[in-house]
């Protein structure tokens, strides 16, 4: 047993190791966005928040919040209705070609951005919709739905199948039971959905940076600021686009848990 | 709980049923379907014309430069992917079959994190800890060691890649293995199987579907990712998205990225499809 103990602990300090190598870039961008080096290194320089003040002072990055906050919102929106929809459709309908229908939802992810973002950008162009803010959000919109969806269908999932009927025996139309009966147990799904949509949103960038013209969102700044030169200003950003997808995140797990157990309780 | 399949579609049922399939026809089958088309458009004077000419994909593919390129991303994502799995295993393992179930889900919570942290900003913080006098080679300077160029080398790439792909493949080990058949594994270290030999010859094979997801989705992540190969990797040798960003953005040359594009695609089909044919072949003898 000594053996078992002892590989035991090799395999701790292992995964501790990887926790480490997932959570050094995280960290240490944090810790970067206070230091007053501009090629950080160690020892460490100053504690400064200058380049915090820098940001805060930057019109374009306003702008780019704003857009940022506009794009990830209604696409979220978008996404969580879309995948409401087609999420109900799946759970109660069955009929031909549901293989290609359901393919339709889940197949973007499975796609790299990169050729997403051209394909986007030619057909958007060619149908005179891009180079706008909600350019981005159409695209956005198509490529969260699928995980707006499965949310959503895991917790549909979880409704007994009589629920629905029974609601129609006792009188209630299907447009009603669908009012009173479905997207109130689905509410706490929607909310979560909706959270995590706008998070990927808030985080995406190639398909952003392709479609969006001068409509620049947070990412996109990023993105262009990293390809100039080494600026910390970019640890400032990032902190701040990491606390505000956590925050979406954790309002999303929120969401989850109390689901969790309400449908313990009932 | 289904209706008759023969019933009349009525208002209601279309209502859930019609959004996506207006919306992704027009916003993702239609872009797709068009980058195919664009890939036959020809360029004058800087101005796409639509016609069917196979010029882009004669001058893309009879290149040294394209398949030079080709092959170097699909190697390198290759490697990407057998390193992620590598590294992932033993500490899926141990998170799957040696953990108690809360640490396993408190540290799958904790490999979630990442997905909703830019992946640019951790790119650019990779990037400043392993420049030349960065964080590690400052470590390193301190016992006497480096300066080491990690930057603009295929090993920068690579560390760009397990940032991306590493806490997805480890999930999803770790979900594959927690759900063996506990039993077996008992089944196999009362019969005298020695610990290494129940890894290969019990656990493997019973999570073999799920790696092989788990192998399919690095793959996808890595082989359609330009940040690591252009920031850390220095795109000196460019992989395929590099291409296709460059002939886009500089060039103005769609047509030609999207075929750079198309190839891409039929490779990761071919890879996927494969992959799951893997998966789901049934074994020799099992019904």
């Amino acid at each position: 047993m000594n053996s078992g103990r002892l590989l035991n602990i090799i395999l701790g300090i292992y995964v501790a190791l990887i926790f480490c190598f997932v959570f050094a870039p995280i960290i240490f961008s944090m810790i970067f966005s206070f230091n007053s080096q501009r090629f950080p290194t160690i020892p460490l320089g100053d504690f400064t928040i200058e380049w915090y003040e820098k940001i805060f002072a930057d019109a374009d990055i306003w702008e780019a919040a704003r857009n940022s906050l506009i794009v990830s919102s209604s696409a979220a929106v978008i996404a969580t209705f879309l995948g409401f929809c087609t999420a109900y459709s799946d759970y109660r309908y069955t009929f031909r070609f549901k293989g290609p229908y359901l393919a339709l939802i889940l197949l973007p992810p499975t796609i790299p951005l990169i050729i997403m973002a051209l394909a986007m950008l030619a057909w958007f162009s060619k149908i005179g919709i891009s180079g706008q803010i909600y350019s981005i959000v159409i695209a956005h919109s198509v490529l969260t739905a699928p995980f707006a969806m499965a949310v959503i269908r895991l917790r549909l999932n979880q409704m007994d199948p009589d629920l629905e009927a029974a609601a129609w025996n006792l009188g209630g139309s299907e447009w009603a039971t669908m009012r009173h009966v479905i997207i109130p147990f689905c509410k706490p799904a929607i909310a979560s959905a909706l959270f995590l949509t706008a998070a990927v949103s808030f985080d995406e960038f190639a398909v952003s940076w392709f479609v969006s013209g001068l409509n620049k969102t947070l990412p996109v700044v990023i993105l262009e600021i990293v390809q100039g030169n080494i600026d910390p200003q970019v640890n400032a950003i990032g902190t701040f686009v990491f606390l505000i997808s956590m925050t979406l995140v954790v309002l999303a797990q929120i969401f989850f848990a109390s689901r969790q157990l309400k449908s313990i309780r009932s | 709980m289904t209706t008759t399949p023969r019933k009349r579609i009525g208002l209601y049922e279309l209502t859930w049923r019609l959004p996506i399939i207006v919306w992704q026809c027009v916003f993702f089958a239609g872009p797709v379907l068009f980058m195919v088309a664009m890939s036959f458009f020809l360029v004058r004077n800087y101005r796409m014309t639509e016609a069917f000419d196979f010029a882009n994909w004669e001058r893309m593919l009879t290149r040294g430069f394209f398949w030079d390129s080709y092959l170097y991303t699909v190697m390198i994502a290759a490697a990407s992917t057998v390193c992620a799995m590598c590294i992932a295993f033993p500490a899926a393992y141990a998170l799957a079959l040696r953990a108690s179930e809360t640490t396993r889900r408190w540290a799958i919570f904790l490999l979630i994190i990442p997905f909703f942290t830019s992946y640019l900003v951790r790119t650019f913080s990779w990037f400043v800890i392993l420049s030349e006098s960065g964080v590690i080679n400052a470590l390193l300077a301190n016992i006497g060691l480096g300066p080491f160029t990690m930057l603009n080398t295929s090993f920068g790439t690579l560390v760009g890649y397990m940032t991306l792909t590493l806490p997805l493949v480890v999930i999803l080990q770790t979900v594959t293995m927690a759900n063996i058949d506990r039993s077996l594994i008992e089944a196999a270290r009362n019969l005298g199987c020695k610990p290494m030999a129940t890894i290969w010859q019990v656990i493997i094979p019973l999570s073999k579907t799920g790696l092989i997801i788990a192998a399919i989705f690095c793959f996808i992540l890595s082989f359609g990712d330009f940040v690591a190969p252009f920031y850390l990797g220095g795109s000196q040798e460019p992989t395929l998205p590099i291409l296709i960003l460059d002939t886009t953005k500089s060039g103005q040359q769609w047509p030609r990225a999207a075929v750079v594009a198309i190839m891409m695609m039929l490779t990761l089909f071919a890879i996927a499809f494969a992959g799951i044919a893997l998966a789901y072949r049934k074994r020799k003898g099992a019904k």
